[in-house]
């Protein structure tokens, strides 16, 4: 302990003394932060609380029994199930891609890189349109799914699908510059001490990316249930069937019931808030176990 | 258990790392693998571990006579040590000891107890006793490199590899630490090798000295013959300080007679600074007259830095400090030159 406070002293040296080279004028600094904090508050602040304002607009049991529409209710289990399966297969894929990518030299490895990136280079809308073309009735796959009597387009798998390639490289993107730092010395080590690739994985490889994958999930996750684009084209939005919470906000607010979008919308958000939550818990317990 | 390296080639891409080498390490021995960076020895190093697979076809290692050339890592009974440690950072050090224990297959796996009391022996071996619940993190780097020797040594390793193991530590640590390698292996005799870029660290603790450079094998000897007897003007150079100087220019200034045919080509004579004698000037008299231009004194013995008179050669001399107040020299001085021994490498041949 003694140590660190020796450092938090190092770090900060005598805070009363003269300005330092690196400080601005005083007028500078507070009007610099008044921008940031003005902004803030335009643009993230009043909207979320608009979104619960409008929510509660008409009282309470307004709001609950938004909820208790059969509608709302799919939609929000639509949404719970997309991100159930997108999710996790992400997650293997991120893990698999980042090992791949971080420990072994490959041809093509910039190639692999560059699509991993792809999802978040396009608009999601046209990723939407890539799965309508493949799997869709007009598609290159429509009639022999049409045979098989297999639904992908207008269904939950074409959700499902669009979900998982729009959020395809959050867990990759998170764990390659980890992995990559962090080398394959300890790798090396295990193996040479007898371990097999399965347990020099399990027991060097994760406990290593632990934080940085929690991280990447969690964003994958904030991403899967919120994605609008890509589902919309895909979806078809069938009232109870094909309709995610995003697209069941939208249908309600065209309605003009404001106090069910909003509903729903306060949900979604209040998922958001729990996501940003955790990420700062995760990112606050990283901290304190790089600390010890 | 003896280590025979025969005709080793690894190449990434257009670079050549191994160029054929050979290499013979007997059992029991202390080696060190010098070299400067780039010249191949962590990547011999790592392919004796089977970390790294030499280019197929190329050739073989053999441990005591049993060809493992394809064999993997773990199936080696290899101990490697990493110049950065590589300690499972998430582990206590007691768990990182007990890894390669740990991840044995059920049958021949030892018991908790037997796994803690191995733990305990080992870390009383590097002198670190009490440290089993602390993270690495916690640990200065020459603690860290003695867990890892440690960890190395937990699973009963016929062969120890390091990797550069004072490459990471401080200059005071560095020189303590490879004292206590030497001795340690003194107490266990095993066939160790291990690899630096610091010639005084190969000399000092080394039973034999293998210098690579180029991808090759250079040299191999203990580490008097390596220094006494370099093999190519490369060792010379790499072995501690040296001047080369023109054989013509030597046997001009009657300092010595270099060899005829050294003479012949106008070859180079390598002279270490402390095989220079210096004398008071006396014009007439044998040697070579230079200009002392400054004096080093700050340490055991003195560097003079002097200028050859008629060439202008600037020539390196140590000299101890008593030696130096005796002669009672200043920048400016003139003084003569006496070579004891020097090294030519035409026709190989020593003066």
């Amino acid at each position: 302990m003694a140590s660190a406070v020796i450092g938090n002293l190092a770090a900060h040296p005598v805070s009363n003394a003269a300005p330092r080279a690196t400080q601005d004028p005083a007028w500078m600094r507070w009007t610099l932060t008044a921008i940031a904090l003005l902004f803030l508050t335009f643009f993230l602040l009043l909207p979320l609380l608009a979104v619960f304002g409008e929510a509660f607009r008409r009282g309470i049991s307004a709001y609950f029994s938004a909820f208790a529409d059969h509608d709302a209710i799919a939609s929000i289990r639509l949404t719970l199930l997309t991100a159930l399966i997108s999710v996790p297969a992400n997650l293997v894929f991120g893990v698999a891609a980042a090992w791949t990518i971080a420990k072994f030299q490959f041809r093509g490895k910039s190639i692999l890189i560059t699509l991993i990136d792809l999802p978040f280079a396009v608009s999601p809308v046209i990723s939407g349109l890539i799965y309508v073309l493949v799997f869709g009735l007009q598609g290159w796959w429509g009639e022999w799914l049409m045979d098989h009597d297999l639904k992908v387009i207008f269904a939950v798998p074409g959700i499902i699908l669009a979900t998982t390639f729009v959020t395809f490289p959050f867990v990759a993107r998170e764990l390659i510059p980890l992995m990559q730092t962090q080398g394959s010395d300890e790798e090396f080590a295990a193996i040479s001490l007898g371990a097999n690739g399965w347990q020099t994985f399990w027991h060097v490889t994760i406990p290593n990316i632990k934080w940085g994958l929690i991280y990447g999930v969690i964003l994958c996750n904030a991403r899967a249930m919120g994605e609008f684009g890509a589902v919309s084209v895909v979806s078809g939005h069938i009232r109870g069937e094909t309709n995610t919470m995003p697209l069941h906000v939208e249908i309600l607010y065209n309605e003009y019931n404001f106090v069910g979008a909003f509903a729903v919308a306060s949900l979604l958000a209040v998922l958001a808030i729990i996501t940003l939550v955790l990420k700062a818990l995760v990112e606050w317990r990283h901290a304190q176990t790089r600390g010890t | 258990m003896s280590i025979q390296v025969s005709s080793i080639r690894k190449t990434f891409g257009a670079f050549t790392a191994l160029n054929g080498v050979d290499l013979n390490v007997p059992s029991g021995k202390l080696v060190a693998l010098l070299g400067p960076s780039g010249s191949g020895k962590t990547t011999l190093l790592r392919i004796i571990a089977g970390l790294e697979f030499a280019d197929p076809g190329s050739g073989q290692i053999l441990f005591h006579g049993t060809d493992v050339t394809r064999v993997p890592a773990g199936k080696r009974k290899v101990g490697f040590v990493f110049q950065h440690y590589a300690l499972f950072r998430h582990m206590t050090i007691f768990e990182n000891i007990a890894f390669g224990l740990k991840v044995r297959p059920r049958g021949e796996r030892p018991a908790p107890r037997e796994i803690a009391e191995r733990v305990r022996f080992l870390l009383k071996l590097v002198q670190l006793e009490g440290l089993e619940g602390r993270y690495p993190s916690q640990l200065s780097g020459g603690q860290r490199q003695r867990i890892a020797l440690a960890r190395a040594l937990a699973v009963d390793p016929k062969v120890l590899l390091l990797d550069e193991p004072f490459g990471a530590l401080d200059a005071k640590v560095r020189k303590e630490l490879r004292r206590w390698l030497r001795r340690f292996h003194d107490e266990i005799h095993l066939t160790t090798v291990f690899v630096t870029h610091d010639q005084e660290e190969a000399l000092e603790i080394a039973d034999e000295v293998v210098i690579m450079n180029q991808a090759k094998v250079e040299q191999v000897g203990t580490p008097q013959e390596v220094y006494d007897r370099p093999a190519s003007p490369f060792i010379y150079q790499f072995l501690g300080n040296v001047n080369v100087l023109r054989a013509q220019a030597l046997a001009h200034a009657g300092a010595h007679q270099p060899h005829p045919s050294a003479l012949e080509s106008d070859g180079r004579v390598y002279v270490r600074p402390h095989d220079i004698e210096v004398v008071p000037h006396v014009p007439g008299a044998s040697g070579m007259t230079a200009v002392l231009r400054y004096v080093h004194a700050a340490g055991p013995q003195a560097r003079l830095t002097l200028e050859q008179v008629q060439t202008r050669e600037i020539i390196e001399v140590e000299i101890a400090r008593s030696e130096l107040s005796q002669l009672e020299l200043k920048a400016g001085d003139l003084v003569n030159l006496r070579l004891r021994q020097g090294h030519s490498f035409v026709d190989d041949y020593a003066i």
